[in-house]
């Protein structure tokens, strides 16, 4: 239960976290908030031959606007996302769903960016970052590239990072006046990893017209999970006439939800479509739509 | 593999001590710096028996890298009550209100509770519960703990 040996650098910039990357190759792993990456060198699940810790770079952490989107570094704690006044206004879900996150402990450290590059199936940010439609900005030695949050993970802990490569940023683009976010999940004990959990995001015009949705569930699939078909099928519709229970049925159509020792895949399609109703509920009722 | 040396203050005491790169900074602490207040149990970030103070805010101490603490400022459970052995306002009201059985995870309830106690935002019951969430007591002391907390957000700040 104790890490095994490794090599430590402090990096001094984000330039230099890269070129550290470049230097130490695949062995290398970045450490930000640490909260997923110590517990595996704990349990030696982890073997990094040295670890470059971003933890120090000031240009890393921060929430900001930038032109139509909402810049949050990778370094950012998530009890500063929490809180932040950009992100309750521009990204609402994010700051609602970083309640969900682990623990008020576990929170003072973690970050965004290593939430979203561990790519935990079952884990809050990716799923919001995927609902969102955010845009993940990915650094190394040779530049910089963005990747779309719903072409970013593979398979369950598996993502588009390639080795020499680490996410600079989270961008979150504006969404318009009169959206509506909610998030929930269901989880046996607060702060545990969720058994279904789904995030929701509806634009709705003066009109009461459904004009844009973002849906994704995490702890659903391998991977976030974008609800497609139920996103689809709600732009256009008037909210008030909206079938809610036939949306989440919908919304449940999308998954792959596995078999485990805390629930069967079974189950959580069932519980899935009452919590998708119930979080649709929820964003609605903010229009004052029951 | 690789060593470093590392400034912290602790309870307000400097702290020079050269460190591997792998030890938590739960080990530290109590091996190092012979402050075995500080509990270790799962080691792995579940239990929250390790939890400190970094830097004003409470974290997991066998999920941070004691190189990393280097030049922040940590505070544990020794460092709460005054010298002369008064309790801290946390440390007493979990006294009145039987909040500890075998007393193995009460460190790391004492120092969330301190440093939400302490922050300069208040705080409500329901935000103190929340943040309990992140401890596990085994003897199920939770209610005495909870009446605690009742006592802590009820009563008028005073150190």
């Amino acid at each position: 239960m104790k890490p095994p040996a490794f090599d430590y650098v402090v990096a001094k910039s984000a330039d230099d976290a890269v070129a550290r990357l470049a230097e130490f190759g695949a062995d290398a792993s970045v450490i930000a908030g640490g909260q997923s990456l110590v517990p595996m060198l704990a349990l030696r699940l982890a073997r990094p031959s040295v670890l470059v810790d971003i933890n120090r770079v000031a240009e890393l952490s921060g929430a900001m606007v930038e032109g139509s989107a909402l810049r949050i570094g990778a370094m950012t704690r998530q009890n500063t996302i929490m809180r932040d006044p950009l992100v309750i206004k521009h990204a609402p879900a994010l700051a609602a769903a970083t309640r969900l996150v682990g623990h008020h402990q576990t929170r003072n450290r973690g970050t965004i960016g290593g939430s979203i590059a561990l790519g935990e199936p079952a884990s809050e940010y990716p799923a919001t970052a995927v609902a969102l439609g955010a845009q993940i900005e990915v650094k190394s030695k040779g530049g910089s590239r963005t990747i779309p949050a719903r072409e970013f993970y593979e398979a369950a802990y598996t993502t588009k990072l390639k080795a020499g490569e680490m996410i600079a940023s989270v961008n979150f683009p504006h969404w318009p006046e009169g959206t509506v976010m909610a998030v929930d999940e269901i989880a046996r004990r607060p702060g545990d990893f969720a058994l279904t959990g789904i995030i929701v995001a509806l634009a709705i015009d003066n009109g009461g017209k459904i004009t844009r949705a973002g849906i994704a569930w995490f702890g659903m699939a391998q991977t976030p999970c974008a609800a497609v078909q139920a996103e689809k099928a709600l732009v256009g519709q008037a909210a008030v006439k909206l079938d809610i229970p036939a949306t989440a049925a919908l919304a449940v159509a999308d998954t792959e939800p596995w078999d485990d020792i805390h629930a069967s895949g079974a189950y959580r399609r069932i519980v899935g479509g009452r919590l998708a109703a119930r979080v649709i509920k929820k964003a609605l009722a903010m229009k004052g739509i029951a | 593999m690789s060593d470093h040396t590392i400034q912290t203050k602790i309870n307000g005491n400097v702290v020079k001590k050269t460190v591997a790169a792998r030890k938590t900074l739960a080990d530290f602490l109590r091996v190092d710096c012979s402050l075995t207040g500080t509990h270790i149990g799962c080691e792995h970030g579940v239990c929250g028996a390790c939890t400190v103070m970094v830097d004003g805010v409470a974290v997991r101490s066998c999920l941070m890298l004691a190189v990393q603490a280097d030049g922040a400022e940590i505070r544990t459970v020794e460092g709460v009550a005054k010298e002369d052995g008064t309790l801290h306002r946390v440390q007493q009201a979990l006294q009145e209100e039987h909040g500890l059985q075998c007393g193995f995870c009460t460190p790391g309830f004492v120092m969330t509770l301190v440093s939400l106690v302490e922050r300069k935002e208040p705080i409500d019951e329901e935000e103190m519960k929340a943040a309990l969430s992140g401890h596990i007591c085994r003897c199920t002391g939770y209610q005495g703990i909870l009446r605690a907390v009742k006592k802590l957000t009820a009563a008028p700040a005073k150190a």
